[in-house]
């Protein structure tokens, strides 16, 4: 024992320093072998196919930007869904897109705030429990649950049956293959990913912030404006964010559900595929990847990443 | 009387109104079979220091709570300044609190914080300006009105806390273990600063703590909680002197507790018999019959070794035994002795030149005085 001590004591400083240097960078080296495994089947799996995917845009049919003129282009026309859709078609498609992600996700604050915050104010254990209601559908295929309100909002479906039924509607009323059926079937899938980032912040709010802002003089009306909308915010950010961009890429959903003039990105990107346009197809879904990161952008420059991802304590 | 002070408030305009008197009265609380306040009644003068002393699990926060409205009692009236006020929300209260963690808003700035009571009032911005830095003066945080509370230290934190609770000019200012979170050395120091603030302001002050030194330092009165229960409320001196339970005797202080029973009642003392000790005196006290097993407490401080000379006073109790254990602690020596039944007693001497030493198996012998033990 004090032999190795001497030792190393009587070791030159530099070679000291050299070997404790030695040890930190192994320390590091071992952060970057646990990323490894994931690393290397994401870059395989997923960097590379949407790499090659997005060159498209550029090269096919031939090298250049023609994919990209349609978008800018006015007056011409397209054949899809057996319609002629009028000139600025595309524009028009990325309008509807943004309208509905919007629209969704407005909805889905509106209906997930109240439950995040019953949530995050409850106790845990009884949180815990209504959680799971929450996570169901959460867990429950897209595909299961769109075709779920199919069956609901069918011309023989539940809904019109009763309506029917109870006298209110003489004949069915169309309620499938509308707009308001794509808001219906987008709000109920994105619902959980609205109140999971909401209950997460509105957890680790201190309660007895609320507490001291009632025993300063506020009414429950001004503890709520004043404390807990505040410092919720950050969730509401992160929730909204998250929705917003889920929806811009819905696909199954609107396709189920919607009506003819109900057309998404990533419909008009599978309807150029499927017709072997790889070159549009491509360049479609540059111009969604972009227009998802603009937004992201936005959101963290303006709230700050570790304020949108952050706790309300931070 | 009121009206008198909130006149002289409205004309000089300064931080500061006598405080209000706060009467519990026979409050309860239950959560389902559970009893966390069981048949607290106190009365609180106006200006007041006045501590809630107590281990987690007395009731002593809940009872605090009812007084600031975040729990509604089961039973029972508290009144504040005649007006009873147990069914009134919190934010119609107008009561001062400073809480354990200080709960600042963390969005907001210190002044930010402070003005937010007056807000709340309805005060103009003028007004508020002038009295939010009034107030930081007071608590020693001159100019710090644009920092947020996360770049102040605990001790910063805690004199912010304070100077919003007190900004808008509560009668009852209440503090919920609110030196819990900092060293000891700027606990003991800020102890002093509240007590002054406190002689200062003449606010009443109800203030909850497990810290019995901390109650003993600051307060006028102590109120002991255990169970839901208080066990006995009085100055500092008198719970320390004239403890009237076993556990008021444990939990201010340290004290030795001797097993006895009653042999006679003389009038002016009582006459204990203790195995293997023989007769002890303390004084008088009501409810004891003779034969009825009770316990004689005494403090370690109160303890005096002394020699085998004859002729000792009749007002001391005197008892032999072995010195079972010293500890060095300083200013003064520890020392455990063992008695004859097995009975221990704790004893402190000053470590001073001429007090006489011992060690472990020395043979010592002990007295105090009659008036400086009880029955409990």
């Amino acid at each position: 024992m004090t032999t190795v001590t001497s030792e190393i004591a009587q070791a030159p400083r530099a070679a000291q320093m050299a070997r404790f240097a030695r040890l930190r960078r192994l320390e590091q080296w071992r952060y970057v072998l646990l990323l490894l495994p994931a690393l290397v089947f994401l870059i395989a799996f997923y960097g590379y196919p949407v790499a090659a995917m997005l060159t498209r845009s550029f090269s096919e049919p031939g090298w250049g930007l023609q994919n990209f003129e349609p978008l800018l282009q006015a007056r011409s026309a397209l054949d899809a869904f057996g319609l002629s859709i009028p000139m600025n078609a595309y524009i028009r498609v990325f309008g509807i897109t943004l309208q509905i992600a919007l629209i969704v996700t407005v909805f889905t604050l509106l209906l997930g705030y109240p439950v995040a915050y019953a949530l995050s104010s409850v106790s845990p254990a009884r949180a815990n429990l209504l959680m799971i209601l929450v996570l169901i559908p959460f867990w429950t295929s897209i595909l299961v649950r769109s075709y779920a309100w199919m069956v609901l909002l069918g011309q023989e479906g539940i809904i019109n049956q009763a309506l029917i039924a109870t006298g209110v509607l003489a004949a069915p009323m169309q309620l499938l293959n509308t707009r308001l059926a794509v808001y219906t079937g987008m709000i109920h899938i994105l619902l959980p990913f609205m109140i999971l980032p909401l209950y997460a912040v509105m957890r680790g709010i201190d309660r007895n912030l609320l507490r001291a802002a009632g025993n300063l003089g506020a009414a429950p009306s001004a503890v709520f404006l004043r404390i807990f909308l505040p410092l919720s915010l950050p969730g509401v950010a992160a929730g909204c964010l998250l929705v917003f961009i889920l929806g811009l890429g819905f696909y199954i959903t609107p396709a189920l559900l919607g009506g003819q003039r109900d057309v998404m990105i990533s419909m008009l990107i599978q309807q150029q595929i499927s017709q072997l346009n790889w070159g549009f197809g491509a360049a479609l879904a540059l111009v969604l990847l972009l227009m998802a990161l603009a937004i992201y952008l936005l959101f963290t420059r303006l709230l700050g990443v570790e304020r949108v991802f952050g706790s309300a304590r931070a | 009387m009121t009206d008198m002070d909130q006149a002289t408030y409205a004309v000089s305009g300064a931080i500061g109104s006598l405080g209000a008197r706060v009467i519990f009265d026979r409050i309860e609380k239950r959560y389902g079979s559970v009893v966390a306040v069981d048949d607290v009644s106190l009365d609180i003068s106006p200006g007041e220091f006045i501590t809630l002393l107590g281990p987690s699990g007395s009731g002593k926060t809940t009872t605090l709570m009812m007084l600031a409205g975040f729990e509604i009692p089961t039973a029972g009236e508290i009144y504040v300044d005649e007006d009873p006020i147990a069914a009134v929300p919190p934010y119609r209260r107008n009561i001062g609190m400073v809480f354990q963690n200080y709960a600042l808003f963390p969005h907001m700035t210190v002044g930010e914080n402070i003005a937010f009571p007056l807000q709340m009032r309805k005060m103009s911005k003028a007004e508020i300006t002038r009295q939010s830095g009034e107030v930081l003066d007071l608590v020693g945080l001159p100019g710090y009105e644009g920092r947020y509370p996360r770049q102040l230290s605990g001790g910063q934190q805690q004199r912010v806390a304070v100077a919003r609770a007190l900004v808008f000019n509560p009668r009852v200012l209440l503090m919920d273990e609110p030196l819990g979170a900092l060293d000891k050395q700027l606990r003991e120091h800020l102890q002093l600063e509240i007590k002054a603030l406190h002689e200062q302001l003449g606010v009443t002050i109800i203030y909850v703590t497990h810290d019995q030194e901390e109650a003993l330092v600051m307060s006028d009165r102590i109120a002991v909680m255990n169970n839901g229960r208080i066990e006995q409320c009085g100055r500092p001196t008198e719970l320390y002197d004239e403890p009237s339970t076993r556990f008021v005797a444990t939990f201010i202080g340290e004290s030795n507790f001797i097993d006895a029973v009653v042999e006679r009642l003389d009038g002016t003392a009582v006459c204990v018999e203790a195995p293997g000790l023989g007769e002890l005196r303390a004084p008088m006290r009501s409810g004891l019959t003779a034969g009825a097993p009770v316990m004689l407490t005494v403090r370690p401080e109160k303890i005096v070794a002394v020699g085998d000379e004859n002729g000792m006073a009749a007002d001391m109790n005197v008892v032999t035994g072995t010195v079972d254990d010293v500890v060095f602690v300083g200013e003064m020596r520890r020392y455990v002795v063992v008695l004859p039944g097995a009975q221990r007693l704790v004893l402190k001497a000053q470590n001073r030149r001429g007090v006489q030493g011992f060690a472990r198996g020395d043979p010592i012998r002990v007295c105090w005085n009659v008036d400086d033990c009880r029955i409990v």
